[in-house]
């Protein structure tokens, strides 16, 4: 376990799985240290899941750079890697004069930002698009390419790629300091020293806290902004077809409603700054909140069932832009990745592989292929030897489950086994196959969360 | 072509009384269908009595229940596939299932939808706080008794005070977990007072007006914060069984063409249990959330005999118009559509109709009056008024 790594990076979410991606595949040998029982417990965890444009990204940011190359890198593997990506394109609503006085300057902004396909949609063109939304809305503008994504299948996919080509992975792994001689760092970590010749701090909401440990300094502090989401059933999702946006405001992108991959809707999130970097807690009054707020947007919402509850930490700090610097200790910090790095990751990761210079790209790189659970596509339930339903809700195969649980990248907690299964997930919330699946994870001994 | 006779989706209570009645009454191919491993529906996994008053007037626990009605449409000679899950309901009474050799269509010439109920998750109950393990539903908890014989906490706190919230008690009791409060947001217990014997005996705190108004804990739970008529107060506990709020399982009937009562979210019926495309038919706790075993064992052998006369084109049509109900306090009432009599006798001889909240007085169908005292969760009967007029 001793062996010398050319880059050990802290933190698998979402960004650290793509870092670790390409540094693996530009031929270094990398080591990825989780604290998490599983991967993409952090920040990476909770989000909307949509892929964005960037078209409302500040002008001449490396937040926008990051989000298009992301992108297009995602665009352009998404097959080959089995992922999924649904190209609804995104609404994004005015239900005030202000708000709707303030499109052409957000058009403006995004034909700046390279978005060219934007057009502003009257009222009535709204409502033929998308009919249930409610009436009460003054105008909008359609942004045909923001898309919708598995948040999980992505990241896992971007780490398998890296750990079939030679990177490791070591979960339950706290970095508890580190020291550089000059040329080497030996990183303290919960599970005995690691020594790298570089150290990429994909930290998320710690990430501030990191730089500190092992520089003795920091740029920017972090305070994470806690967002909160009702999911609602499968029905709820027939009710819109894009994405629908409010008018932006300086601190958030505002709530939204969208369908998941997974043929559910989701509303939210909210914009909450706290100081609390590990729980992201649910509170039912503002919970009560996005529930009347969806069902402003679609009032047809009000009869659908709530499928889940769920909350997220972006970490967010005192600069609106992403904070990736390299430090002159061979290390690099990939801090603030806000609110935009599931779009982003492939770009923060190429924008860091350049940082450090490709050594020996390698020629013809194992491709994995992951288990597509979009639901428009054809699922294992449909197929012969699916060996029968784990999960009723989501349709979840036991075939399914049993492959989720061999491989490098094999979960190791219960909520793991759920964001690569979905198993668990649907309304009933367990009702029928909680403890089945609880059995299984105990079978295999995967649940050591 | 229809490929069998009749499918039965869902083999609990309500699906294989339905099933071994049809057999009875000569109907030739019956199948019946359900996703878990072996049939029996919800029972299988209770641990515990009673069942089986009604049906074979003893007391049974729920495994031994559960096996006898399976065994009762074996020997009748229905046909009962598992691991076979229905994912579309497809009009004329063509349903789509998925089985372990992949996605199959099977045409019936009447279906039964027998799919029961569950009870209202943590999410849809919109609790703060974080989600860490050992918060679950009833069903849930019994399933780690009847088929782990272990429940993943000691010290949990039960929501709800429904009759099964007291089957979760129970289950804690003999798995070794000790209940360290039951609390109800009302004002007094949603079962019959007599229930509440029980934790009083057993010294396990019973806490009404006091609602759930968070869950605390990282991957395990450590405790609650409770809003009480004293302000809000924490409790200590390591798990929390959200029991009750039962809905129907009606998951198939939304994605289809059929209609939902918005009251009961279960399918509209006639006095038939017959449903909006008449190929279709319902029966037990799918229809309302929730009755007992027995009661759906007995709506699976009326229905039974209405397909059987469907089945002989002896059914007179569906009527199209609704009762229409009126009032605040009332949540559905059941059939919600009455078509003309004919000569088979109705499945549904009674109005069954349920409470949105406690209510005392007089309610009035068609031109006649009923005094109630009930409150949410009750059944209340009340004559149905054959002729066809409002309600
Ligand atoms: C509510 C919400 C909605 C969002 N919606 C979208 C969206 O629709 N589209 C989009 O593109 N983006 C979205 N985002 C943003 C996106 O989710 C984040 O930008 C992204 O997840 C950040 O990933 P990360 O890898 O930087 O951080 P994290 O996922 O937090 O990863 C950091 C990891 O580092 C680990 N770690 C920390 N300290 C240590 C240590 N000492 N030793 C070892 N490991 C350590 C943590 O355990 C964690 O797993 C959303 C975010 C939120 C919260
Ligand atoms: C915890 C608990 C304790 C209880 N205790 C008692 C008690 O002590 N005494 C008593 O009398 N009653 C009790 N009840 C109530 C009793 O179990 C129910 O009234 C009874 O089981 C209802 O019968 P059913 O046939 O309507 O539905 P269920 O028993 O719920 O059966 C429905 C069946 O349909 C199947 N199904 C659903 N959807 C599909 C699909 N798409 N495809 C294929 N199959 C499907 C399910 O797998 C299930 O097997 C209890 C209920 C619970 C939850």
């Amino acid at each position: 376990m001793n062996q010398d790594y050319d880059a050990a990076i802290i933190g698998a979410g979402v960004v650290g799985c793509a870092i670790a991606r390409r540094l693996t595949l530009d031929g270094a040998r990398v080591v990825v240290l989780e604290k998490g029982a599983d991967i993409l417990d952090g920040a990476s965890k909770a989000n909307s899941a949509i892929l964005h444009t960037g078209f409302d990204a500040p002008e001449g940011s490396l937040e926008l750079a990051c989000v298009q190359e992301g992108y297009r890198e995602y665009e352009a593997l998404h097959a080959q890697m089995n992922l999924p990506l649904d190209r609804c394109g995104a609404l994004v609503l005015a239900w005030t004069d202000e708000q709707e006085a303030r499109l052409p300057a957000l058009i403006a902004q995004a034909q700046a930002n390279a978005v060219t396909d934007v057009e502003l949609l009257s009222r009535d063109r709204v409502l033929t698009l998308e009919p249930n939304l409610n009436p009460a809305l003054r105008a909008g503008f359609r942004v045909p390419r923001e898309s919708l994504i598995d948040p999980w299948s992505a990241p896992h996919g971007y780490l398998l790629q890296a750990l079939l080509n030679g990177a490791e992975l070591r979960r339950s792994c706290e970095v508890t300091g580190g020291s550089f001689d000059g040329s080497q760092w030996t990183l303290t970590t919960s599970q005995g020293p690691v020594s790298a010749g570089r150290v990429v701090n994909a930290a998320g909401n710690y990430g501030d806290l990191i730089d500190k440990m092992l520089l003795g300094r920091t740029d920017f502090r972090i305070r994470p902004r806690k967002g909160q989401f009702l999911v609602y059933d499968k029905t709820a999702a027939a009710l819109a077809r894009h994405i629908l946006l409010p008018v932006p405001t300086d601190k958030t992108k505002g709530i939204v409603v969208c369908r998941t991959i997974w043929g559910n809707l989701l509303v939210g999130p909210t914009a909450e700054d706290q100081d609390d970097r590990v729980t992201a807690s649910l509170e039912e009054a503002t919970l009560r909140m996005l529930e009347q707020k969806g069902a402003e947007i679609l009032p047809a919402l009000a009869g659908e069932e709530i499928t889940t509850i769920y909350a997220g930490l972006r970490p967010a700090c005192e600069f609106k832009d992403y904070q990736i610097r390299e430090h002159a200790e061979n290390m690099i910090t990939v801090g603030a990745i806000r609110s935009t790095g599931l779009s982003a990751a492939l770009g923060i990761a190429a924008h860091v592989g350049r940082m450090i210079g490709a050594t020996a790209p390698l020629a013809s790189p194992a491709v994995p292929r992951m288990a597509m659970l979009a639901e428009e596509r054809t699922r294992d339930w449909q197929l012969a030897g699916n060996e029968g339903m784990l999960c009723h809700c989501e349709r979840v195969t036991l075939r399914e489950a049993k492959a989720a649980l061999t491989g490098p990248l094999a979960p190791h907690s219960f909520a793991g086994f759920k964001r690569r299964t979905r198993a668990a997930m649907g309304r009933c919330q367990g009702f029928y196959c909680g403890q089945a699946v609880q059995g299984l994870l105990d079978k295999a001994g995967a649940d050591r969360g | 072509m229809a490929d069998v006779d009749v499918i039965i989706v869902g083999a609990g209570p309500a699906g294989l009384s339905a099933a071994t009645e049809l057999k009875r009454l000569g109907v030739a191919r019956v199948l019946v269908l359900d996703r878990e491993a072996a049939a029996g529906g919800i029972p299988r996994h209770c641990l515990h009595s009673p069942y089986g008053m009604r049906e074979w007037h003893r007391v049974m626990f729920g495994p031994a229940y559960a096996r006898r009605l399976t065994d009762e449409a074996q020997a009748a000679g229905a046909e009962i596939r598992c691991r076979t899950t229905v994912t579309a309901l497809r009009p004329g009474g063509k349903v789509e299932v998925s089985t372990p050799d992949g996605l199959q269509v099977l045409q019936g010439r009447a279906v039964l939808l027998a799919t029961g109920a569950r009870e209202t998750s943590r999410a849809a109950r919109l609790v703060g706080g974080t989600k860490p393990g050992g918060v679950m539903n009833t069903a849930t908890l019994q399933g780690f008794a009847a088929f782990a014989d272990h429940l993943p906490f000691r010290r949990p706190v039960i929501v709800g005070t429904e009759l099964v919230s007291f089957s979760a008690m129970i289950t804690c009791l003999t798995h070794g977990a000790r209940p360290v409060a039951m609390i109800d947001a009302g004002p007094g217990p949603t079962a019959r007072a007599i229930m509440t014997l029980a934790p009083r005996m057993l010294g396990i705190p019973l806490r009404f007006g006091t609602k759930i108004a968070a869950i605390h804990g990282r991957s395990r739970v450590d405790g609650i914060t409770v809003e009480a008529p004293e302000g809000p107060q924490d409790i200590a506990c390591d798990g929390v069984v959200f029991t009750g709020g039962f809905r129907p399982e009606n998951a198939l009937l939304r994605t289809s063409a059929l209609q939902v009562d918005p009251g009961s979210l279960g399918p509209s019926i006639d006095q038939y249990g017959r449903l909006s495309d008449p190929a279709y038919f319902a029966a037990g706790n799918v229809l309302h959330a929730i009755e007992t075993a027995g009661w759906c064992w007995d709506e699976g052998r009326k229905v039974a005999r209405t397909i059987d006369a469907a089945l002989h084109g002896a059914l007179p049509p569906r009527a199209e118009v609704g009762i229409r109900t009126e009032g605040a306090a009332i949540k559905y009432a059941l059939p919600q559509v009455i078509s003309p009599v004919g000569e088979t006798p109705p499945a549904f001889d009674r109005m069954q109709l349920r409470l949105t909240r406690p209510y005392s007085g007089d309610v009035g169908i068609g031109g006649t009056s009923h005094r109630i005292d009930s409150r949410p969760e009750r059944r209340i009967l009340l004559p149905l008024p054959l002729s066809g007029q409002g309600a």
